[in-house]
Order: C-alpha cells, then sequence, then structure tokens
C-alpha cells in the first residue's frame, strides 16, 4: 500500500476528465507524487539526525527542533498531495453509481437499453453533463481551495518559503541563545521551491479547467435555448438527459443483443 | 505481506458495501492506511534514538522510555487499521458461503448472493457494530495509556536504575500530536459513518418489513 494504490483509484478517473484534467493528473504524479518520493523523502530522511546544536545541553536539540519544524515540510507536501487527489474520489464515485444504475437497468431488461452487454457498459466513458458535470466542478474547487490552504500554511508556518542555515533558539532546556544548524539547507529550499512551482502549475490548470467547463455549461445552455425557442418540444430534463445517454449508446451499439443470464 | 493486502480485502469488501458503506471504504484507504503509510510511519521511526534523558546513567533512558511508551503509537494505530478492517471480512464470508450453497446444490438459492437481505442483512449489522465498538475501544485505550491526547515535550522519569527524578525529552511532539489528532478524528469520522450506516440500514428493512406484513394482512 503505497502511492501506487492512489495511482490505481485515479487512473479510473482520468477517463473522464476533461483533456486539462489529464494534463493534471500526470503532473500531479510525475512531477509531485514521483518526486516526493524518489529525491524529496531521501532528502528529508535525516533531519532531525542531522540537526546540530551548539550546545552540549540534553533536551535542547530535540526541543529547538521541534521548535522550528512543528510539522515536517516533506509530511506537509504528503498531506497536500493525499488532500488533493482525495476530490477526484467525488468523481469517481459518481460515475461508479451511474455505471451501476445503468447495469441495473439492463438487468431489469429495461426497454432503453436493449443493444448493451455488461462490458460495453463498463467501459463506457460518461460525458460530463447533468449532475456529473457538479459533481467534477465541485472537485475542482475543492482541489483548489486544499492547494491554497496548503500553501499559505506552509508560507505561514515556515516565514516564506527559504531553508535557513542557522537558526537560533533559547527555549528550555538549552541554557541561553543557541546556535542551530539545518542539515542540506540548500538542496532543501530548492525542493521547496520546486514543489511550490508545481503546487502554482497545478493551481492554473484547476483554474483552466473551472473556466472552461462553465464556459461549455453557458454555451450549451444558450444553445438549447435557442433549440427550444425553434422547437417547443417541451421535453423535460430526464428525458434530455435520457436521449443523451441514447445516442451515446447508439452510437457504440452492436445490432446483435447478448444475453445475460440473470 | 503488507499492507497491500488490506488494500485488497477492502476492495473486495466495496462490492457489498452500501453507498455509506463504500464511503467508508474512501475515508479508511484515503485518510487512514495511506496517510499511515506515507507520512506517520515516518515520524515515529526513530522516537527510541531521539528519545533523550538529560543523564549519563546507562540503561535510564531505556527504562524511562519503556515506562512512559508501553505500546508505541504509532503500533497502535497500525493494530487499530487491521482490527476496523477485519469484521467486513464476515460479509465477504457469508456472500462466498452462499455462492458455495448455489454450487452445491446446483441450482439458483438467491437471486443475487451479494445481495443484503436476509441472514446477509444480519451479518452485515453485526459487522457494522464490531467496527464501531472495536473503534471506540481503541480510542479509550489511546486515551488512557497516554493520559489524553497530548503529547508533552518534557517527562519527568524517576524509575531505577535513573539515581534521581531526570528530564527526559521526546522528540518532534508539535507533529506528533498534529498526526494523533488527525488519527482520532479520521476514527470519530468512521464511529459517525458506520453510525450512520447502520441506522440507515435498520430503518430501510424494518419499513419494508412492516409494509409487507400491512400487505400481507390486507390479504
Amino acid at each position: 500500500m503505497d502511492w501506487g494504490a492512489l495511482h490505481t483509484i485515479l487512473g479510473g478517473v482520468n477517463k473522464h476528465s476533461t483533456s486539462i484534467g489529464k494534463i493534471w493528473l500526470t503532473v500531479l504524479f510525475i512531477f509531485r507524487i514521483m518526486i516526493l518520493v524518489v529525491a524529496a523523502e531521501r532528502v528529508w530522511g535525516d533531519e532531525q539526525q542531522d540537526f546540530v546544536c551548539n550546545t552540549l545541553q540534553p533536551g535542547c536539540r530535540n526541543v529547538c527542533y521541534d521548535h522550528f519544524f512543528p510539522i515536517s515540510h516533506i509530511r506537509l507536501w504528503a498531506l497536500q498531495l493525499i488532500f488533493v487527489s482525495t476530490p477526484a474520489l467525488l468523481v469517481a464515485m459518481h460515475v461508479a453509481y451511474r455505471r451501476h444504475e445503468k447495469k441495473r437497468q439492463f438487468r431489469k431488461g429495461d426497454q432503453k437499453c436493449d443493444f448493451k452487454d455488461i462490458e460495453e457498459i463498463r467501459k463506457q466513458r460518461f460525458r460530463i453533463e447533468g449532475s456529473l458535470w457538479w459533481t467534477y466542478t465541485s472537485s475542482i474547487f475543492f482541489r483548489l481551495i486544499f492547494e491554497a490552504v496548503f500553501m499559505y500554511a506552509f508560507y505561514f508556518m515556515y516565514d516564506g518559503f527559504r531553508m535557513p542555515r542557522l537558526m537560533k533558539c533559547n527555549a528550555w532546556p538549552c541554557p541561553n541563545t543557541v546556535d542551530c544548524f539545518v542539515s542540506r539547507p540548500t538542496e532543501k529550499t530548492v525542493f521547496t521551491i520546486f514543489m511550490i512551482a508545481v503546487s502554482s502549475i497545478c493551481i492554473l490548470l484547476n483554474v483552466a479547467e473551472l473556466c472552461y467547463l462553465l464556459t461549455k455549461f453557458f454555451l450549451r445552455r444558450s444553445k438549447k435555448a435557442g433549440n427550444s425557442k425553434q422547437q417547443p418540444n417541451h421535453e423535460n430534463k430526464e428525458e434530455t438527459k435520457q436521449n443523451e445517454m441514447n445516442e451515446l449508446i447508439s452510437d457504440s451499439c452492436q445490432n446483435t443483443v447478448i444475453g445475460f443470464s440473470s | 505481506m503488507s499492507w497491500a493486502f488490506l488494500c485488497d480485502l477492502l476492495s473486495g469488501v466495496n462490492k457489498y458495501s452500501t453507498g455509506i458503506g463504500r464511503i467508508w471504504v474512501a475515508v479508511v484507504f484515503m485518510f487512514r492506511l495511506l496517510v499511515y503509510v506515507a507520512a506517520a510511519e515516518n515520524i515515529w521511526k526513530h522516537e527510541h534514538d531521539e528519545f533523550e534523558c538529560n543523564i549519563k546513567q546507562p540503561g535510564c533512558e531505556n527504562v524511562c522510555f519503556d515506562h512512559f511508551f508501553p505500546v508505541s503509537y504509532i503500533r497502535l494505530w497500525a493494530l487499530q487499521l487491521i482490527m476496523v478492517s477485519t469484521p467486513s471480512l464476515l460479509v465477504v464470508f457469508h456472500v462466498a458461503y452462499r455462492e458455495n450453497r448455489e454450487k452445491h446444490h446446483h441450482q439458483k438459492l438467491y437471486k443475487n448472493p451479494g445481495k443484503i437481505d436476509g441472514g446477509l442483512l444480519y451479518t452485515y449489522l453485526i459487522s457494522l457494530i464490531l467496527k464501531t465498538g472495536l473503534e471506540i475501544v481503541f480510542l479509550v485505550l489511546f486515551y488512557k495509556l497516554y493520559d489524553g491526547f497530548k503529547i508533552p515535550r518534557l517527562v519527568k522519569c524517576d524509575i531505577k536504575p535513573c539515581p534521581n527524578t531526570v528530564d527526559c525529552y521526546i522528540s518532534k511532539p508539535t507533529e506528533k500530536m498534529i498526526f494523533l489528532y488527525f488519527l482520532v478524528a479520521t476514527s470519530c469520522l468512521c464511529i459517525v459513518l458506520n453510525l450512520g450506516e447502520l441506522s440507515y440500514l435498520v430503518f430501510k428493512y424494518s419499513i419494508k418489513y412492516y409494509l409487507k406484513r400491512h400487505v400481507k394482512k390486507q390479504q
């Protein structure tokens, strides 16, 4: 169980994402999770052992380290990645729910689902419309919020994004102000700036995706309004959705009905 | 043998769960298992080496560490994760038993072996009650073993062979406390989800049962 399991879970969501969503997912996995696991964890691996204070007083080093690093960078990033990936699960659950409903309809032998087999239902790609649109958009919104909150927490906790070489500490039991030296400060600064930069890119991608989805939504609405003025058909929302789904199905349907023994 | 086994178990359970059950599985995966493996394990990795006492007396540090941490937080956390996921196995076993019966009798005994009704409903409810009970037991254990949910920076120790009261310093207390609160919060969330699922199932099936009785009476 590690980040690989997250990859499996989110990989499923990839199919139903927009193109920007797919790019976001790639950036997340390659430039954040992989960098975290392969490089950043090694850099911060020996952080407390090599945190050295200019005193022999037992306990002073522990206390100073705890004072300057309430929560380690690496843990904060791991939490940020977990929280930022979680909203995608909402989309995965919604898609699974829709698939389940379709399978139920198929098993009941519903008229609307004649030309399908279970495999096609499983492989079907849902378009981002209707309630799925709302789920998808809220997931992007939550992602943005989590990214922003973590970046702010980072900035607030560590007074900027630079790792200083030397910290002065006078917490008890240190006898007076002692000099404490952080291990590998430059390397840590480089990785911090890298992770912040990639976070910002992810925020931009999410904002772009949000704008794209909103634009698509308003365009579709104005198209529908235009269409309904020309043909006063009075289809209700459900029928419109069902018609769209049926169009999708008939696009990829086979002519023979493959029996499914219930 | 690693957490991957638990992963597979939970994925199997997901198939036979209600909607709330699936949310529970997602919470356990993302916020408990993944956080444990990716973050929490490393915080407690060198806890004994980094535990420092203000004394040169050999053995004093060992004895004090053992006194203050009879069972390490991280081990309790791992035990909790395993115990809390295990009752779901009851449901998986029951479904496997149903499918076995069908195979043995060479006929269809159940409309759908994975559907939660009849005996499987009781198994499911028992597994929910066990899960909730175990969560509460572990939370109480954490509270009682460590005097609340706080981790002090400094503990005073005067057990033999320490000559008198010595100051001992715990490493990374703030970070450990943050993750401890995270653990407690996710446990409470899981308890709420389990209780919600329990009430939903009890409510749903009692309504079904009373409606059936009502219809029968009318006939």
